[in-house]
Parts: structure tokens; sequence; C-alpha cells
């Protein structure tokens, strides 16, 4: 049998708490009812799920979904061998077998064609049928279904069907408030407070110009990656300029308005 | 000039007096004062050139006036432009007298010393003389056949504008600007003179293009983002001309920030800033001056409150202006500490002891101190005054922001404590007080003795008389009401109509004018085209074998290897299947000029809409065009301007040729009725495009929260039918609001006069 431990998160990730998600996290679980993670990108979704199975003490299956995949790519195939031939579990089928926490990351970048296999899996019926291996697994009583996605991407040619939408319980994050945003920083970079507080200010510099040129804001993630280098001794204007300002913009005069608030923020 | 009787001379003065040996009464009365002012400025020889130059110019036979504006004005030109300079303003006199253009002698004189502070070197002020000569040769006329030559009419106009043009223009842009009047006007005296006068059109273009400095019409957007994104704040932004109006420094009031329309880089002499030591210079650029000034008065707009002036003198009210702009600059560079470096570069620095407090009025010069000592804090003032005040500041700015209150209560005791005989004297220090990038505080004050009663009673509700529209019957729509939490259910009428029709050749000369733009977007038009028949490759099962994969896999699988089982393609229809609702805003708003463009906000939409019909027909999605205003929930208008079935031709475009803006904006109503339309398309996506320039609202709806909640609720009931909606907002301020009713979908245009660019592209990049 698939050895369980290997998809248990063994280490307690740092997760810090918005609000009651926690609690109504686990509310879900208990009822093994399927969740939804909305949010703009690197903005803990993934950290979240994650933090969750860990203090569930749950095995957790994640894939990163993608244009390409196809639906055997989550529930698997039959592969030929000398000896002929020899079915393989995707990722979901032995999510559903062995009771984890199936993360299906980034939901809406595969094809709705693709999405649809899910739906047994989330209604009552909580089965999976392999439709070629002629089998329909019942779900460990442990299993759950996570989705993730990003309504920020805006194309409506990315966007989750209704019958998929309306399968879920849903939790809507978004970037952390300023100071909690600063203690993030801190812990995962270990910086101190001020220096964290700077950046956090550059960040929402970035994010009040959403809708004005930017599709989306400055990420925690690259914030912490900001905070890595100047941890690592790159100065906080370079470290910023090359974390914050240069990956999300090609726009000149985007890109000048945030070197200001750069240079206007570190002295 | 009446005299009376011959000024006296005094002994001292008598042999200079001698020296420039003329008789006219009008000079004697003025020398004594002249040559006093003079010999503060110039050497003792610079003085003899003086007098010697005055002397060929009285005696040029021009009469008495070049010699008198000479001795006022030549001490001037000779400390900024050297002494040398005395000698060049006679030659280039005397050369004008001999010619024709003596004339322009006077106006020469007149303006010259201003025109030697802009320049400042005697190089360019030769620079000047020389581009001067080469204005009058080139238009000095003489017709042919006859020995007389005519006046240039340019050159006395030239000279009085000068100053005024060197403010604005490098000394090559002025030849620029002079060469273009002199080459285009030679035949026309009247036109030329209009020109040389700054009148004519095409000189006041001519101006701006040959100006230099950082100009705003090019970096609103810029400014625009800064607004935004450092202090979520914006307006529209009203530039200035430093050149052309009485106004000096920036200002806002309810119509926009008003900024001037250029600052030039700014070349400090010291590494600190203005009239310091210290070795090094230090460049501000013009971006950086406007960010300087925009700061300033975000900080005043976040900060600020207005106060009752009506009790407060204009000393202490002086004293409140300085208080509070140091206030709200401390807690902008608390948010922004890097803006320190900012404004003490801008800010002037007041020298302790160049004013005499016995003598002058000095109560501006003991704020400005304050001021830099607050920005400044190695300024090393020594005025006790001064350093108690910054003390006592700087402890009330360590508790907290403060308030604008406070600010008056400490300037009140400030002046009160440091009042001095000579502050009411008329003769008040200026030097180095000015601090030219913060606003003229008029939002600090409010007059309550001017005050305008009448506008504090409520007009009685306006409804505006409802033309008879001639239509389908009503249909009722419900509408949220976010206090109850609930429907209320048929509460709008909706009344759809056809819209008025125009001249459909209006749209396609839209079109014409926009056809580069068209061109451009075409290139991308035909990218998103739908090919029938797309191939998938890298299907386990499909509708035939894809020979590369299938080999690959066979040698895999032969050579011992696991073979990769996705050997089948399929092909798949690429129909896009998306239908398009595009639903404007028709409501008064849009009368108004766009922001930066001399076109109304309708027009540029009108333009905008019909690029995008364009755009959408060639790409072939089903798309409907509707048009919405309100008046009252008793009667919104939906005006139909292109259905689905319809294809589009020129009755379509004569609806949208005929686009007109009035009334209010009941936007969910509106949405919800185009959603009962776009519903029944058959396609995958439906989209539902709202153009809009602010708020919802209609005049019998006081609780501005209220219609914004239900254009919230409609968006999620269009969300449940499967009808993607997005908002392209026109709103400057539309931050507070369009979140709240559209969460991620929507973009702000800040420069409505991209809106023709933007919207297709908009469109496209929502349905790749
Ligand atoms: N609440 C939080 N507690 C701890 N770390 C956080 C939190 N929020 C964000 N982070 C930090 O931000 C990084 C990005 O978060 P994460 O990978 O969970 O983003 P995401 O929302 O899943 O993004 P994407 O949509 O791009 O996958 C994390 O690695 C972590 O460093
Ligand atoms: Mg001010």
């Amino acid at each position: 049998m698939t050895n369980l431990d290997q998809y248990k998160v063994h280490q307690q990730p740092f997760y810090q708490a918005q609000g009651d998600e926690v609690a109504l996290y686990e509310a879900a679980y208990s009822a093994r009812l399927p969740v939804m993670v909305k949010g703009p990108t690197g903005c803990g979704k993934s950290r979240f799920i994650e933090y969750m199975a860990w203090k569930l003490n749950k095995p957790l299956i994640t894939v990163a979904c993608n244009e390409d995949m196809t639906a055997s790519d989550l529930v698997g195939r039959y592969l030929l061998d000398a000896n002929g031939t020899r079915w393989l579990d995707g990722p979901l089928t032995t999510a559903a077998r062995i009771g984890a926490i199936c993360y299906l990351d980034e939901i809406v970048e595969a094809r709705q064609d693709t999405t649809v296999v899910i739906h047994p899996l989330t209604d009552h019926r909580r089965t999976l049928p392999l439709d070629k291996k002629g089998e329909l697994i019942a779900a460990h009583p442990d299993f759950q279904l996570v989705i993730s996605y990003n309504p920020g991407y805006q194309s409506l040619m990315k966007d989750l069907k209704q019958s998929t939408k309306q399968r879920f319980t849903a939790f809507e994050f978004d970037y952390p408030a300023a100071e909690m945003e600063a203690g993030i920083l801190g812990k995962e970079a270990g910086i101190e407070l001020g220096l964290a507080t700077q950046l956090v200010k550059i960040g929402q510099v970035a994010r009040n110009l959403k809708g004005h040129g930017l599709d989306e804001g400055i990420s925690t993630r690259l914030l912490v990656y900001a905070a890595t280098l100047i941890k690592g001794g790159v100065a906080a204007k370079a470290a910023c300029r090359m974390a914050l300002v240069r990956p999300i913009t090609d726009d000149a005069d985007i890109r000048d308005t945030l070197d200001h608030a750069i240079d206007a923020t570190f002295v | 000039m009446l005299v009376s009787e011959p000024a006296t001379i005094s002994a001292e003065l008598q042999p200079y007096w001698e020296r420039l040996n003329v008789g006219f009464p009008q000079v004697r009365a003025v020398f004594a004062e002249c040559l006093t002012e003079a010999q503060a400025l110039l050497s003792e020889e610079g003085i003899n050139s003086y007098i010697d130059n005055a002397r060929f110019l009285g005696k040029m036979g021009r009469g008495v006036e070049p010699i008198l504006v000479y001795l006022e004005e030549a001490p001037t030109v000779a400390q900024h432009a050297g002494e040398h300079s005395l000698l060049m303003l006679k030659d280039f006199a005397y050369l004008l007298s001999k010619s024709t253009n003596f004339g322009a002698i006077v106006p020469f004189l007149q303006t010259v010393a201003a025109v030697s502070r802009r320049l400042h070197s005697q190089e360019l002020l030769q620079q000047y003389l020389d581009l001067s000569r080469q204005l009058m040769e080139d238009t000095t006329s003489s017709v042919h056949g006859h020995h007389k030559t005519f006046a240039s009419p340019a050159l006395p106009e030239f000279f009085k504008q000068a100053p005024k043009l060197l403010e604005i223009l490098s000394l090559q842009g002025l030849k620029n600007w002079a060469d273009y009047g002199a080459r285009y006007y030679n035949d026309h005296p009247e036109r030329q003179i209009e020109y040389f006068a700054l009148q004519s059109a095409d000189s006041k273009a001519v101006l701006q293009r040959e100006r230099h400095g950082t100009l705003l019409v090019d970096n609103e957007r810029k400014l625009d983002l800064y607004m935004h994104g450092l202090w979520q704040d914006g307006d529209p932004f009203i530039p200035y001309s430093v050149a052309f109006d009485e106004l000096r420094v920036p200002y806002f009031n309810a119509e926009g920030i008003r900024l001037p329309d250029v600052y030039d880089d700014l070349q400090l002499p010291s590494p600190t800033g203005r009239g310091a030591g210290g070795e090094g210079t230090l460049v501000i650029s013009g971006i950086d001056r406007y960010r300087a000034a925009l700061a300033h008065i975000a900080a005043h707009r976040r900060w600020s409150k207005p106060v009752i002036a009506d009790n407060i003198s204009p000393f202490q009210r002086m004293a409140v202006e300085f208080f509070e702009d140091i206030r709200v600059e401390q807690l902008a560079m608390k948010l922004y500490p890097g803006l320190r470096k900012l404004f003490m570069a801008l800010h002037p620095i007041p020298i302790e002891d160049a004013c005499d407090p016995d003598q002058q009025s000095a109560v501006r010069h003991r704020l400005a101190m304050v001021s830099r000592a607050m920005l400044d804090p190695a300024c090393g003032y020594r005025n006790k005054d001064v350093c108690e005040i910054v003390a006592r500041f700087q402890r009330i700015m360590a508790e907290g922001e403060s308030s604008t209150l406070e600010m008056v209560d400490l300037a009140i005791s400030f002046i009160a404590r440091t009042r001095r005989q000579a502050d009411l004297s008329a003769n008040v220090y200026f030097d180095n007080t000015e601090v030219d990038y913060r606003d003229d505080n008029r939002h600090l004050w409010i007059f309550i003795e001017e005050g305008d009663e009448e506008e504090a009673f409520d007009k009685p509700e306006q409804v505006e008389q409802k033309e008879v529209f001639s239509g389908l019957p009503p249909r009722h729509y419900p509408e949220w009401d976010y206090s109850a939490q609930n429907y209320r259910p048929d509460w709008v009428s909706v009344y759809e109509g056809l819209h008025p029709s125009g001249n459909a050749a209006d749209i396609d000369r839209l079109l014409e004018k926009h056809a580069a733009l068209a061109k451009r977007l075409k290139k991308i038009l035909d990218l998103l085209k739908p090919q029938d028949k797309v191939r998938i490759r890298y299907q386990e099962e499909g509708s035939e074998l894809d020979l590369d994969v299938a080999i690959r896999s066979l040698i895999d699988y032969k050579s011992g290897a696991q073979p990769d089982p996705r050997i089948n393609m399929s092909h798949r229809n690429d129909g896009r299947s998306i239908a398009v609702m595009v639903l404007l805003d028709l409501s008064e708003s849009l009368n108004e000029k766009a922001a930066g463009s001399p076109q109304t906000i309708l027009e540029l939409s009108q333009e905008a809409v019909s690029l995008l019909g364009w755009a959408v027909e060639k790409l072939g999605d089903p798309f409907a065009i509707a048009g919405f205003h309100s008046n009252t929930r008793h009667d919104v208008r939906y005006l139909h301007i292109k259905g689905y079935s319809e294809k589009w031709d020129d009755s379509v475009k004569a609806r949208l040729a005929a686009m007109d803006a009035s009334f209010s904006t009941r936007m969910g109503a509106a949405m919800r009725h185009a959603a009962h339309y776009l519903e029944q398309q058959p396609t995958d996506k439906k989209l539902m495009l709202i153009l809009t320039d602010g708020q919802p609202a209609d005049i019998d709806s006081k609780d501005g929260e209220l219609l914004i909640a239900d254009a919230r609720q409609a968006v999620k009931e269009l969300d449940r039918q499967g009808i993607y909606s997005y908002c392209i907002n026109l709103d400057p301020k539309a931050d507070e609001y369009v979140a709240d009713i559209f969460g991620r979908q929507y973009t702000i245009i800040d420069n409505i006069a991209q809106l023709p660019q933007k919207l297709p592209e908009l469109f496209i990049s929502l349905t790749k």
C-alpha cells in the first residue's frame, strides 16, 4: 500500500491566521465539505492548506494544474511495461484511496473538461469512477478536496463553471493588513519590524495602483523575497527594485512611480 | 516731465555730473539717485564707463528717454553680466539708432536688466544681443526700387516680451521662436506684430514647443499614479502657465489641483540645497519637483481641516499657514522619510543675520527660519524665539498628529511673544522666505462674512421634466435595499426605446481618424480570430494517431523504458463562443470636458465604442450596444443602439452618432435589463462591459450608498446567470467605490483621452 507518511506535513509550517479561517476550515473538514480558497497570487493560500494539513495531521497531496493537464493526469492511467499493462493511480485517486487532502492549485488553469472529473467526489456520492479500469472508488472517510484559484486573472475565459463553483465552500483571502503582513515578513525572513513595515508600505503603494495599469499588486510572496535579499546583505533599495518592482510591471510610468516610492520610503 | 527747480547735485557727485555733461533737466533730476545705486554695484572703473556710455546715448540725438532708461537699468545689467556689458548696451543702442529701428531703443533698454537676470552671464547676454540683431536684419525691409527702408515691426514687441519668454525658454528656444516668426511673417507686418507680441495662436504653440523642462502635460499619468499609489488620492491636474498667469504657486480647489505647466530641473549649487555651502551640486529633476508639490498638497488634503479666518489677523494667518505647512510635512515625512531630502533641497535657507528685525518687518523671516529648522535639524539658528518654538513644535509632533486648530493656537502665541515694533513696517524682508513648492493654502480658511448664505438652503429637488418617450411599456425590476438586506420588489421602471439616429458618416469619420490604431488592432484581432480546427496533441484517446509521438513511444517501449501512452491527437473546433453587451452610461456628467482633452467624455466614449464595435464585428462575436440614464426610479431609460441580430451597419452607426447625455445613473436596473438580453445568447461566455464616468446615483436617492449596494447586488445576480460583468470607469475617484461594486472586475482609465485606444485593447485582453 502507498506509504501514508510521505504525504504528511511533518514540521509545523508557519502560518499567521488572518481571522477565524482556521476554525472554519476545521469545521468544513469535520463535515468533509469541499473547500475553495480564492485570492490573489502569493497571499498565503497554499501556506494555509499546508498548515491545516499539519494541524489535522492528514496527508496532503498537491497538484499544480496547467492547461495541458488531462483527466488521466488526475485520475490515473494504464502504463505499458514488459509484462503488458499496469494501472497507475493519479494523485486524485491516491488521495481518495488513502484519505488525504487533495489540493488542486490554480484549478482555473486546467481545461474545463478536466475539471468535471472532480464533480462526483464533491457531492454526497463521494465516489470516483475510474472508467478505463472499470472501478468505482468510494472515497476514504478522511478524504477532502480543496481547490484554489485567483479570481484576479482578468479574463472571463479563465473562470470556473457555475456548476463547479457551487460545489464548494469558499474562503476569500486577500493580502494581510499592514501590521500583520509586517509580522509575517519578520518571521519568514528574520528581519526586524521597522524594515518589514517599510517593505509593506511599498507593497501597499503598488496595491493602490491596481486597476490603474497593474493587474495585481505586489504579493506577500514578493515581499518575503525582498526581505530575504536584504537579510542576505543586498542594499534595501536595490532589493526592492529587484524583488518588488521589476517582476510586476513593464509599464515605465508605474515602474518610475514605484521606484520613487522606494526612494521616498528608504533614506 | 515737469521740473520745477533744478535738482541739486552734491559737491561729491559734481565731478561725475560734469563728466556726464548733458543738459537734460530730467536727467539732472534722477542723476544723484542713479549714481548712488550704481556706486553700490560697480567698481570705480565701472562708474566711469557707466557715465561715458550714458553721455554717448544722451548725445545720440534720439531724445532724453534712452539715457534716462540706461541710467536706471544699466547697473543691474552690469551686476549680472559684468561691467563690460555697459559698453555692449551702448553699442547695441547705437546700432539701433543708426538704422530705422531707433524706436526699439527704449523697449530694448527697458527689459535688458530683466533679461540679464535670467541669462546671468556676459556670454549669454552677447548671444542675446546677437540674436536680436539677427532678428532686426531679418525683419527690416527695404522695398524694391525705393531707397527707403522700413523699421522692423517685430523688434519692439520682441524686446517687450523677452523677459517673459526667457522665463520659460532657453536662449536656444528663444532663438528658434524668433526665427520662426521672422521666417513666416516677413511679408505681413500686422501678423508679424501679433506673433511677436505673443498674441497669435501659432506664436504660443511654437513657444510651447520650444520650452524646456518637465511639462505637466507629458507627465500627468505618472503624477496620477503618484497620487493614487502613495497617497490614495487623486483629482484632475490643471496646469497654469508661469509665463502668462499671475499665479506663482500651486493650489487646489473643487475643480482640481493646479500646478505649473513646466518645472525645470533645478540645479542647486550645494549638495544640501539652496544657498547652503558645501562642495558639489544637487539636481532635483522636474518630475521630483512636481512630486514634492503634490506630496505637500496630498498631506494637506489628508491632515488639514479648514478653520474660520474672520477673527485671525493677517500676521497670525501667515503664521498659521507656515505652521500648518510644517505640520503636514512632518506627518508626510513620517510616512515617507525620503521626502525630507526633497523638501530640504527645495526649501530656501533664510540667512539668520540677513534681516535686521529693528528696521524691517521680520515676521516672515522668523517663520521661514522655523520652517527651515523643522526640516533641517542641523541648521544651527541661534535666534531664541525660533529655537524655542522649534523645540515646542517637535514636542507636539512627537505626541501624534496634532491638528490645524492646535497650529492656530501655536501661531497666535508665537506672534504675540515675538512681536516687534518694526513688524508693522512696510519694508518686509522677503529674501529666502518663499517656499515655492507649497500651495497657497486657500483651502485652509473659511470666511464667514462673505459666505453665501443662500446656498445653505436646500434647493428644492428638481425633477427634470420628462419628454414623452414613446416605446414599449415599462419593465419592472427590484432594487436592493442594503439597510434592510432585502429587495424592494418591482421598484424601478425601465423604459426601453430605440436610440434616435444621426448621421452614420460621422462614425465613419471617427473611425478614419483612428485609422492607425485600427490597423494595429487588426493585427491582434487576426490572431484572435477563431481558426476552425485546432489540433490537440498528447491525448490518450483521440481521433488520429500522432505519428511522431507514437514512434517515440514505441522506441521507448522496445528499449525497455516507460512509453508515453498519449500517442493520439484530436481536433477541437476552436469557436470563440462569447457574447458581448456594451452598456453605456449616458448621464449628464458625460457632457463635461475630459481632463487634459479638448473633447467631452461623451465624444471620447463615442469614439471608443465605435472602435470597439468595429473590432468586435471583425471578430464575429455576437454583440449588442445599449445606453442608459435615469430620472428617478420611475423612469430609467434603456436606449437600444445595436441588437444581437443587427449587423454593424449604417443604421447602428447612425444611432451611435446621435449619442447624447442627460439625467442620472441608476446602474443596477440598467444592468438587470441588459442582462435579460445577454442571458438569452447561446454562447459559452457572456460578457457585459459597463462604461461609466461615475458612481451610480439618481436624484431621488439621497443615500449614496444605496445605489452602489444595488449595483453590487446586480453584479452578483449576473454572476449567477453566468454573466461576467466588467466595468470601465472614467472617474479618477472611482477607487472609492468601484471595487465595492465590481470586485476585481474593473479598470480605471485615468487618462480619458486614451479611451478610444484602451477600450478595444481591454476587450481583446479580456477575451483572449
Ligand atoms: N498568512 C501567512 N502566514 C505565513 N506566511 C505567509 C502568509 N501569507 C503569505 N505568506 C508568505 O507568502 C508566501 C506565498 O504564499 P503562498 O505560496 O501560500 O501563496 P498563494 O496564495 O498560494 O499564491 P499562488 O496563488 O501564487 O499560488 C509564503 O511562502 C509565505 O512566505
Ligand atoms: Mg500649504
